[in-house]
C-alpha cells in the first residue's frame, strides 16, 4: 500500500453567549418547551424586520481579534437561500462577501511541536430550527427555539494532518472562546459544532485529494472517530481502484462508520445576496480599539501569572487554566483565603479524583469557592486533620455542604481542649508503663508510640501538635 | 438570448416555483430583456467607485442584548397547517 497522508479543515459552528438572539428579542436559553422562544420575527412571518444584537457583532470581534484575525470594518450580511423546515423564512442570514474576521491563526501543540493552524476567516450567522422525527405518525416536528440563536462559524484552513491535531485545535478554540466568555461552547448542548471537511492524498503529491464533509460532530470522541474511519475508507476507495465523491457523508458513531446522506435532487445553489433587511456594519478604529482593550486574560498570560504571582507550579496552573471554571475557582477562593498553594493542593487532588471517579468535567462543578476557602481555614486553624477534611470535602463536593456547619454537626472537629487532653495522655501513660521506661532508658521512639495511642484514644480528633506536646511535658515530669 | 428554457427551469426548481411549458419561452425572453437592461449599467465608468449593497444612507443599526418577548406559542401556532405537542408538524424530511 502507498502512503497517504491525511489532510483536514474544519467549520466550526459555535453558539455566542448572548441572552437575545440575534435579530430579534427572544431569549437564547437552551431547552425550553418547544416554540416558546419564539417571536413573528425569527418565525420570519411576513412583514417583520431584523435589528442586529450589538452584543453579537462585538463577540464575534473579540473572538477574532483573539484568533489573530484581522476585523473586516466594513461588513455586512448576506442572505443564503434554501428551503427546508428548519429555517422559516426560506433563507438564512449569514455572511459571504465581507466577513467579520479573515486571515487567523492559532497555534497548537503536536507530537511534532509546534504548528499553526490557519483560520480562513469568522462569519456571523443565524443558527436554524430543530427537526424531530414523530416516531409515532410520519412526519416531522419542527421547534424554532433555537432558530435565531447568534452563531459564529469559525473555517479553518485544510491545516491539519490527524485527528490529534483536529482536537487539539477544538480544544484549544474551545478554551479562547470560553475565556473570552464569547460561547459556553458546551458540545452536549449543540453550542460548539464541527463539520469536517477531510481528503487523503499520497506523499508527496501537492494537489489535494476530493473531499467529502462530515456535518455536526458534536464531541471529541465521536470526531477522533469519524476521522479514523473516513480516513480508512478513502485509502481503502483509492487502493481499490475507485475515486472519492465530494459528498456529505453522516457519520454514524455507533455503527463506527460514516455513510452518504441522500444527497438532495439539485445541487446545492444558495443564490446568496446582500441581505436587504439590514443595512451594512462599519467598525470604526475607536469600536475596534475599545474591544481589544476589553479582552480578557487568556490562558498562557493566566499560567505565567499563576506560577509567578500565586508561586504554584507550572504544570498545576496549566491543569487549572485548562478549564475556564476551574481557573475562576481558583481565583475567587485564593481571592478568599490567601492560600493559593492550598486552594490549587485542593484542585489538583482531590477535585481532580472526584471528577474523575464521577466522570465529570470541571464545568459540572457545583460547590463555590466560599466552600472550599471555608474548608481550608478549618485545616488551617487547626480545627480538623487531613483526614476529616478530605471526608469534608467530598461533602461539600458532592453535596454542597457548609464545611463548617457539617463539621459541627457531625463532631467531626480536632479536640483542642487541654483538659480533656491531658485527661486521655494521662490514662495511655498509666496503661504502658514498659513504653514509659523505654523512654526513659533513653528509648526517644517510645514516645512516638504513646502519642499514637493518644490518637488513638481521641479517635483521630485530636490536634497532633498538642498531643505531642503534652506528652512530651508529662513525660518529662516524671 | 442569453437565458435559455433550461435556466428557466433550473431557477424555477430552486425557487420551487411551476413555470408551464408554454410561460417558459416567455419568461426567458422576459428575463433576457431585464438583463439586457441591466446590461447599460456596464456603459458606465466605476473606477473608483466603492461597491454599494444598500441604497439607504443608513448604518450600524443595533439593538441592546436585551431580552423582551415572551411565550407567544399559542399565538404562533395559530396559523399551522397541521401541529402536534407545540411544534409544527411538517410532511416527514429525508435525512
Amino acid at each position: 500500500m502507498k502512503a497517504y497522508e491525511t489532510v483536514i479543515g474544519l467549520e466550526v459552528h459555535v453558539e455566542l453567549a448572548t441572552k437575545s438572539k440575534i435579530f430579534c428579542g427572544c431569549t437564547t436559553q437552551f431547552g425550553g418547551d418547544p416554540n416558546t422562544h419564539v417571536c413573528p420575527v425569527c418565525s420570519g412571518m411576513p412583514g417583520t424586520l431584523p435589528v442586529l444584537n450589538k452584543q453579537v457583532v462585538e463577540f464575534a470581534m473579540a473572538a477574532g481579534l483573539a484568533l489573530n484575525c484581522s476585523i473586516t470594518q466594513k461588513c455586512k450580511f448576506d442572505r443564503k437561500n434554501y428551503f427546508y423546515p428548519d429555517l422559516p423564512k426560506a433563507y438564512q442570514i449569514s455572511q459571504l462577501y465581507l466577513p467579520i474576521c479573515r486571515d487567523g491563526g492559532i497555534e497548537i501543540e503536536t507530537e511534532a511541536g509546534k504548528k499553526t493552524v490557519r483560520i480562513h476567516e469568522i462569519h456571523m450567522e443565524e443558527d436554524a430550527g430543530k427537526l424531530v422525527h414523530d416516531p409515532w405518525e410520519d412526519c416531522t416536528l419542527v421547534d424554532y427555539n433555537r432558530c435565531g440563536v447568534p452563531l459564529i462559524e469559525i473555517v479553518s484552513e485544510p491545516d491539519m494532518r490527524s485527528a490529534e491535531e483536529v482536537i487539539a485545535y477544538l480544544e484549544k478554540l474551545r478554551l479562547i472562546l470560553q475565556y473570552l466568555g464569547v460561547s459556553d461552547c458546551k458540545m452536549q448542548e449543540g453550542s460548539l459544532r464541527a463539520d469536517i471537511n477531510l481528503s487523503v492524498r499520497e506523499v508527496g503529491v501537492p494537489e489535494f485529494g476530493t473531499r467529502t464533509e462530515m456535518k455536526n460532530m458534536n464531541s471529541f470522541k465521536a470526531i477522533g472517530r469519524a476521522i479514523e474511519g473516513e480516513r480508512k475508507r478513502q485509502i481503502e476507495l483509492l487502493e481499490d481502484g475507485g475515486k472519492v465523491i465530494q459528498e456529505t457523508r453522516r457519520w454514524d458513531d455507533n455503527k463506527d462508520t460514516s455513510f452518504a446522506m441522500r444527497s438532495k435532487e439539485d445541487a446545492q445553489d444558495y443564490r446568496y445576496f446582500p441581505e436587504p433587511d439590514l443595512p451594512p456594519i462599519e467598525i470604526s478604529d475607536e469600536w475596534l480599539q475599545a474591544v481589544r482593550a476589553h479582552q480578557p486574560e487568556l490562558r498562557d498570560e493566566k499560567m505565567l501569572r499563576y506560577e509567578k504571582e500565586f508561586g504554584i507550579p507550572e504544570y498545576d496552573a496549566l491543569i487549572i487554566t485548562g478549564s475556564k471554571q476551574l481557573a475562576d475557582l481558583f481565583e475567587k477562593t485564593v481571592a478568599l483565603c490567601q492560600k493559593p498553594k492550598e486552594v490549587s493542593n485542593w484542585l489538583m487532588v482531590e477535585t481532580m479524583r472526584l471528577l474523575k471517579e464521577q466522570e465529570m468535567d470541571p464545568e459540572e462543578i457545583t460547590f463555590t469557592p466560599a466552600q472550599l476557602a471555608g474548608l481550608i481555614k478549618l485545616v488551617d486553624g487547626n480545627k480538623i486533620n487531613r483526614t476529616v477534611a478530605k471526608e469534608v470535602f467530598e461533602k461539600v463536593f458532592k453535596e454542597n455542604v457548609d464545611p463548617e456547619a457539617y463539621v459541627e454537626k457531625h463532631g467531626l472537629g480536632l479536640v483542642s481542649d487541654d483538659g480533656v487532653l491531658r485527661s486521655a495522655i494521662r490514662q495511655v501513660i498509666e496503661n504502658n508503663p514498659q513504653s514509659v521506661r523505654d523512654y526513659m532508658g533513653g528509648k526517644s521512639r517510645a514516645m512516638g508510640f504513646l502519642v499514637g495511642q493518644a490518637m488513638k484514644e481521641m479517635k483521630g480528633k485530636a490536634d497532633p501538635g498538642m498531643v505531642n506536646q503534652i506528652v512530651k511535658e508529662m513525660l518529662d515530669a516524671m | 438570448m442569453k437565458i435559455t428554457e433550461d435556466t428557466v427551469k433550473y431557477v424555477a426548481a430552486l425557487a420551487k416555483l411551476t413555470v408551464s411549458e408554454e410561460e417558459q419561452q416567455k419568461v426567458a425572453e422576459d428575463l433576457d430583456r431585464i438583463l439586457d437592461y441591466i446590461e447599460t449599467m456596464n456603459g458606465l465608468d466605476t473606477d473608483g467607485v466603492e461597491p454599494m449593497s444598500h441604497v439607504l444612507p443608513m448604518k450600524n443599526v443595533f439593538r441592546e442584548d436585551i431580552v423582551t418577548n415572551r411565550d407567544e406559542r399559542e399565538q404562533l401556532l395559530r396559523n399551522a397547517p397541521k401541529q402536534k405537542d407545540g411544534s409544527f408538524a411538517v410532511p416527514k424530511t429525508v435525512e
